[in-house]
């Protein structure tokens, strides 16, 4: 059998359904497997809108994405999306076509050292020496890449192996004696934990996209609602803990909700589930949280302490984890009413500081509202993807999750374009939901070339563009910090939209009129087929309430 | 946008204070790791992207041919060196690391110095390659070169002594360790 169909064989044995690709000549022999593997591939036109996509897929169903390139360019274009699943751990291969072995180093057509390249931004790669190590090291790639701390794996193929002619045998067992998730959780850490929230006079619970990785929302709600634990999340964990809830203080961090952000500061415990400390939650480090012991539960001990020093480490999965912790805390039946005081401190910061803004006066559309319009146009219940900027942001806030792996946005990296091919791929992966993207009109233009993508395989993503004419975010430090010297950030009003969309085969509308816009948002979603929205916004509105960078939570503006 | 919310200037200064977190603590990292293509460049890419740095580095085989044992010495407060070796241990071909405590550990590295020794100096630098037990593996009118084993420190200590006569070239392996036997009691 030839090596590709063994790959193909390899893929089907993980259960991969669909892939998202682009040929090239140096995987051809792969793309000539695919043609009667019986799995389906999704013909990008970019290989970064191919990767994000996988991720978004990934995000959304909690499989292992697929993404694959040529070699050289087809690679560094994959380089993007592989940092990006690396920062936040999401479960990926990539699997990239490589240059004849006799032309390696040779600065051969289309060479690059993708190994090499990608080194920093992989949880792990590998490079084909040998026909024979395909099988093993797919299956390989598939077990770290699903496992312990999710990640991207890169699998290198050069083009001559990929022809070879190879015995292949089914591959049951994976043997990686350097490779041992700890995901058990330590028994006495845990029942340490449990006594200190029982102990707690001013708990704070802290989750991250760790517990979505983990499957674990049902979990950290009912460890929630085990006592009256106020809850707030990252960004990446929105969803974790439902967005609905009385305990729900929002969302944490640079533009976290100030309840959520002064709780942190006056905490006694914070219990952190699956996050890792980031600038964006801890602010000015030397300040943050300065009464509060920590409990910090994560499945990679190099997260434990290397942001802040946690009091009772627990390294394991969340999904093991919190329903022991649970368990240890309701045994110790501690009584809820100490944490009056606490609620009452946290109901007069809500009361006092509210996420609000100012609503126009006439037909203008604030962003704010276009976000409350969506939730209420979606009923609350879409997945929703989003590129960078200062709507991801205002979506964290306005859109109310409910549930885990209905959030999709780019955390860590911060990646512009992440959210079109992210939805494409999350609804390749949930045909049966109302998949949205809510996208910033300069991050869209960055992976726009996906909507033909979209029209061709009948992906109905709708596609809501927040468009005020900027590089909304950059202005907005720019308007605060930089003396409102705005330096290359007017975007204008090209392209036009609704022609682009129309180009692309896809349905192109425009909304300006905020009186119509649920009713409006209703039918685009209703439309079929792929959507674009041209949103017209406020052209200078700040995303509020903020910690200016390097400052503590106590220094929130606005 | 990951800089602070300030426009001031950053004075060269502050930005070195904020680089340097050296101790003078040693510490001696014993890590077995896969003996497979590309386990060195994980490494070293690991220590330069955390900004870890390395002193000297040296690897070579073990008892089993398919693991290769690398020892690295390094300069950090605990608190990084914790880092570091969880960091090293996320690498898939990372098998084994060991902090090695100084008190319990065997660490010699091997070193050879070129040095000017004509006339009266050869019989001077001859004396001194005694005292370290050095030996002399090369001899010529006008220089000899020397083998050194030992500890960092007695190589340093070689070095400073045989500078003088002019040193014309040096070579040294960075060290390799083993912990100690157990002992029975």
């Amino acid at each position: 059998m030839r090596a590709v169909d063994a790959l193909m064989e390899c893929l089907k044995a993980e259960g991969v359904d669909v892939v998202f690709g682009l040929p090239g000549g140096a995987n051809l022999p792969t793309y000539d497997a695919f043609y009667d593997a019986g799995i389906r591939h999704i013909l990008v036109r970019h290989e970064a809108g191919g990767g994000h996509a996988a991720e978004g897929y990934a995000k959304a169903t909690g499989k292992v994405g697929v993404s694959l390139g040529t070699s050289g360019p087809g690679a560094t274009n994959l380089v993007t999306p592989i940092c990006d699943a690396m920062m936040d751990s999401v479960p990926v291969v990539f699997i990239t076509g490589q240059v004849r072995t006799e032309l390696l180093g040779t600065d051969g057509f289309q060479e690059a050292d993708t190994i090499g390249i990608t080194m920093p931004i992989v949880k792990h790669s590998f490079m084909i020496q040998h026909p024979l190590e395909i099988p093993r090291s797919i299956h390989e790639a598939f077990h770290i890449a699903r496992t312990g701390r999710p990640g991207p794996v890169v699998v290198d193929i050069p083009q001559d192996l990929s022809r070879a002619d190879i015995p292949y045998e089914p591959v049951t067992d994976v043997h990686l004696p350097g490779y041992q998730p700890t995901t058990d959780g330590n028994q006495k850490q845990i029942r340490l934990a449990a006594k200190a929230l029982a102990n707690s006079r001013r708990p704070v619970i802290y989750a991250g996209g760790g517990v979505i990785n983990a499957d674990a929302a049902p979990d950290l709600t009912e460890l929630g609602l085990s006592d009256r634990f106020p809850v707030t999340c990252t960004v990446m964990g929105l969803g974790g803990f439902p967005a609905t809830h009385d305990q729900w203080l929002g969302m944490l961090g640079m533009h976290g909700t100030r309840s959520a952000n002064y709780a942190m500061d006056e905490a006694d415990l914070i219990c952190a589930i699956g996050a890792r400390f980031d600038d964006r939650i801890t602010g000015k480090l030397s300040e943050f949280a300065p009464r509060a012991k920590f409990i910090h539960i994560d499945v990679d001990p190099a997260e434990i302490s290397k942001n802040v020093p946690a009091h009772i480490p627990i390294v394991g999965d969340a999904k093991n984890i919190l329903p022991r912790l649970t368990a240890e805390y309701r045994a110790l039946a501690p009584d809820p009413s100490r944490l009056d005081e606490w609620w009452s401190r946290i109901h007069a910061w809500r009361e006092r500081h509210p996420l609000g803004y100012e609503p126009s006066q006439d037909a203008e559309i604030k962003p704010q509202h276009m976000i409350q319009a969506l939730y209420e146009a979606t009923g609350g219940d879409a997945i929703v993807t989003s590129d960078v900027g200062q709507h991801q942001m205002w979506t964290a806030q306005y859109y109310h999750f409910a549930k885990p792996r209905r959030w999709i946005n780019s955390g860590g990296l911060g990646t512009m374009g992440f959210g079109l091919p992210a939805a494409m791929g999350a609804k390749v992966g949930c045909p049966d939901e109302t998949v949205v993207c809510v996208a910033g009109d300069g991050s869209v233009q960055m992976n726009m070339q996906e909507l033909a993508t979209c029209s061709q395989e009948g992906i109905a993503i709708k596609v809501f563009i927040m468009n005020n004419g900027y590089l909304g975010m950059v202005r907005q430090w720019q308007e605060l910090f930089w003396d409102k010297r705005y330096s290359q950030v007017d975007m204008g009003q090209w392209p036009d939209f609704v022609k682009v969309a129309e180009a692309y085969g896809a349905t192109g509308l425009r909304f300006e009129d905020k009186s119509t816009l649920v009713e409006d948002m209703k039918e685009a979603i209703a439309t079929d087929g792929p959507v674009l929205v041209d949103v017209r916004v406020t052209r200078e509105e700040n995303t509020y309430p903020m910690i200016p960078a390097g400052k503590a939570a106590r220094d929130m503006v606005g | 946008m990951g800089e602070p919310a300030t426009k001031e200037i950053l004075s060269l200064d502050e930005l070195e204070a904020t680089a340097g977190l050296r101790t003078g603590r040693k510490h001696v990292l014993s890590i077995l790791v896969e003996n497979r293509p590309g386990v060195l460049t994980r490494i070293a890419g690991l220590f330069a992207r955390r900004g870890f740095n390395i002193d000297t580095l040296a690897v070579g085989p073990t008892d089993d041919p398919s693991v290769s044992r690398v020892t690295l010495t390094l300069d950090g407060a605990k608190h990084p060196i914790d880092q570091v070796t969880k960091q090293l241990h996320k690498l898939v071909n990372v098998l084994k690391i060991r902090d090695l405590e100084p008190d319990e550990t065997l660490a010699r590295e091997l070193a050879l110095f070129k040095v000017n020794a004509d006339g009266t100096a050869r019989a001077e630098v001859m004396q001194i390659c005694e005292i370290f037990r050095a030996k002399i593996v090369d001899v010529t009118k006008r220089s000899v070169v020397v083998e050194v084993t030992g500890t960092y420190e007695k190589v340093e200590a070689f070095e400073r002594l045989v500078r003088p006569f002019g040193l014309i070239e040096m070579a040294r392996t960075g060290e390799i360790a083993i912990s100690r036997g157990r002992s029975e009691t």
